[in-house]
């Protein structure tokens, strides 16, 4: 008998019996969701890091010089102090390293403070991120304006009083009118809107347009360095091409430690971060994950799987007679092995497929309900219908040699 | 029959003995049967008188513990599972007392059934079971399924069924055992027809009236032959065909 009679056979045994097929397959249909959710949420994070978190944080082919690090999740207190006595980075340093640094780039500044800004008749905007930064900050961070312009070097270099601000905060303060040419205030200081930011959209539930730019060298200068005019806390320098990163830093680092008069044993006393260096601990949450899904998932496929192989053998029993009829017509050990392994794994491939609507279904209200994001992985669609097949060949193995192994004289009287 | 037609089915000393517990019981005892071709012979013999046991082993669904047994050219004995249960779908069509239909299947994959596992084509199984169906008076109940047949029609999808494969011999147990005298009777007129068309069948039964319709009864009692006697209560058919609208006559509608 060809294995495609076996199918058929499978899928009209299930198809006799859905509703008890699908109590049967529930624990296959449950392990599959959550893997499939779990692996699109995580891919959805993940793609979410790789193509905006990186950009809005970092900045595309860039590397950042820091006085400590911008997100180091399990820094000690004594790290902490060791990085609060490093000295800090100020517009000479950048200048000198402006003026020497060979490979071809941009290089920005950026100092920010988070505080309220005011608009006419009292509106104000709470908790924006208030950065001063050098004009060529908006190219290196790649950021484009809806309307208006960005500043310009003229502008930055003689401190102008002008500010582009995001969407939110052009909302907060304006309501639908055109913010263009409006006075708003930030630190009692007034500035003039020039530009609004096209939409930023959100990283992790947190606004990105609820932001203002200005020049660096302008009156809130003191706000956004707290008060340490000459200093930044960071400068980005972009490369043309990613190639250009590994050389960029190399030399950042040599002229860093040139400039801070550093002896070759003395360690760094500055962080040069790179965007994928400094999401490397998303990458190892992500590892962690995957890794611990497969166990969850497991439980919940073997329980699954014992389900199966229980109602495979009540249905063999129960078709005790139906295997004498099809042994007295003829049917090998192999012929009825294969009926019943097809069947199971038919059962739990279906209920693989319901898993993986379920688990994408899922996905999306969580992507709906929460700021996680959702992108299904094709990778973990094949992995699922391998595993829910995986299962019931598991789990009918040994049902289906009960079967093919029973008598056909004992079979055939069996009711 | 005749010397010189290669029989059919030929034992020679076939035994059978279980083992229960420390008992042994001897089902069968030294049986020589030689059955030839085209003949219909009629099983008999109360309960344990080891029937079903010869039947079991003639249908290739047991093997015997000792002895020899020759179907159709072929040394049973000692056959493993998978090649008895090619022997029984090459050469064997069981007709069973309880029909033995799949129920959730209609009348024609039923029939298509033993030539699945034969390995036909299904453009092939197809034609054969519609020819099959319709041979036996069924060709317009080709999609009902088993309950919606009453027992003689579920007993000629068996019989079509058994056909299918064009056996060496039919084996029947029984055949008519849960069907009503009326229906009986029909059955029975179909089996003589088949017999008319050169077909060989071996019947197991204990109705009297039943067994007289063969040519040939064998009688067991205590695993061994008792009697074995050719009866002219039914004239003895051969294959010639003026005599097949006779034959057919004895069918009923449908």
């Amino acid at each position: 008998m060809r294995s495609r009679e076996a199918l058929r056979m499978a899928f009209e045994a299930i198809r006799a019996h859905k509703l008890r097929g699908f109590f049967t397959v529930l624990g296959t249909v449950v392990g599959v969701m959550f893997l499939i959710a779990v692996i699109t949420l995580i891919e959805g994070m993940n793609r979410y890091v790789e193509k905006e978190f990186k950009g809005a944080i970092f900045g595309v082919n860039t590397v950042t010089l820091r006085r400590m690090p911008s997100m180091d999740m399990d820094a000690g207190s004594a790290q902490y102090r060791e990085w609060s006595r490093r000295r800090r980075i100020t517009f000479e340093d950048t200048d000198w390293l402006d003026a020497r640094l060979e490979t071809p780039g941009t290089v920005a500044l950026a100092a920010t403070n988070t505080g309220k800004v005011r608009g006419p008749r009292g509106r104000e905007a709470d908790n924006v991120w208030v950065t001063g930064a050098s004009a060529s900050y908006f190219q290196v961070r790649e950021m484009e304006m809806e309307s208006g312009r960005p500043f310009s070097s003229q502008e930055d270099r003689l401190g102008i009083p002008v500010v582009v601000i995001g969407k939110d905060v052009a909302e907060a303060l304006f309501e639908g009118r055109d913010p263009l040419g409006q006075v708003v205030y930030v630190r009692g200081f007034p500035y003039r809107v020039i530009g609004v930011l096209e939409k930023q959209g959100s990283l992790f539930g947190m606004s990105m347009d609820n932001q203002a730019i200005a020049p660096i060298r302008s009156d809130l200068e003191g706000f956004v360095t707290n008060n340490r005019r000459g200093t930044v806390d960071e400068m980005t320098f972009k490369v043309p091409h990613e190639r250009y990163i590994p050389t960029a830093k190399a030399e950042l680092e040599a002229l860093m430690r040139v400039r801070h008069g550093l002896r070759p044993e003395q360690p760094n006393d500055f962080e040069l971060e790179t965007a994928d260096e400094s999401l490397g601990f998303w990458a190892r949450i992500r590892t962690i994950l995957l890794l611990a899904l497969p166990a969850l998932v497991g439980i919940s496929l073997v329980v699954g799987a014992i389900v199966i192989m229980n109602i495979m053998l009540v249905s063999v029993s129960e078709r005790t007679r139906e295997i004498g009829i099809r042994k007295s017509l003829g049917a090998r050990r192999g012929d009825i092995l294969l009926q019943f392994l097809f069947e199971s794994s038919a059962l739990s491939g279906v209920g693989a497929l319901l898993g993986i609507g379920l688990g994408v279904a899922l996905a999306w209200v969580v992507q709906a309900a929460t700021p996680l994001p959702a992108s299904v992985a094709p990778w973990s669609v094949a992995l699922a219908v391998g595993l829910g097949v995986g299962v019931g060949v598991a789990a009918g193995v040994y049902p289906a040699y009960r079967a093919s192994r029973l008598d056909p004289i004992v079979a055939l009287r069996a009711e | 029959m005749s010397a010189g037609v290669a029989p059919i089915i030929e034992t020679h000393d076939l035994s059978k003995h279980y083992t229960m517990g420390a008992e042994t019981v001897r089902a069968l005892q030294g049986v020589d049967l030689v059955i030839a071709r085209n003949e219909y012979v009629a099983i008999m013999g109360p309960s344990g008188s080891g029937k079903s046991t010869l039947m079991n082993l003639i249908g290739c669904l047991d093997s015997p513990t000792s002895g020899e047994y020759v179907l159709n050219g072929k040394r049973v004995a000692g056959m493993d599972d998978d090649e008895l249960a090619r022997v029984r779908n090459q050469e064997i069509g069981f007709v069973f007392q309880t029909f033995n239909l799949l129920p959730r299947s209609t009348a024609l994959e039923n029939v298509e059934l033993p030539l699945v596992y034969g390995g036909a084509g299904k453009r092939e199984r197809r034609e054969r079971a519609v020819l099959a169906l319709e041979h036996v008076g069924l060709g317009d109940r080709t999609h009902h399924r088993p309950n919606e047949l009453s027992g003689g029609q579920r007993q000629r999808v068996a019989i079509a069924r058994a056909l299918v494969t064009r056996p060496s011999i039919i084996l029947a147990d029984e055949p008519t055992g849960n069907l009503d005298s009326r229906t009986s009777e029909e059955i029975m007129g179909l089996f003589a027809r088949l017999h008319a068309e050169g077909q060989t069948i071996i019947m197991v039964t204990h109705e009297a009236d039943i067994a007289a319709h063969a040519a040939r009864v064998v009688t067991l009692k205590d695993g061994c032959i008792e009697t074995d006697r050719r009866q002219a209560s039914v004239p003895p058919r051969t294959a010639h065909p003026e005599e097949r609208p006779a034959a057919l006559a004895a069918l009923p509608e449908g």
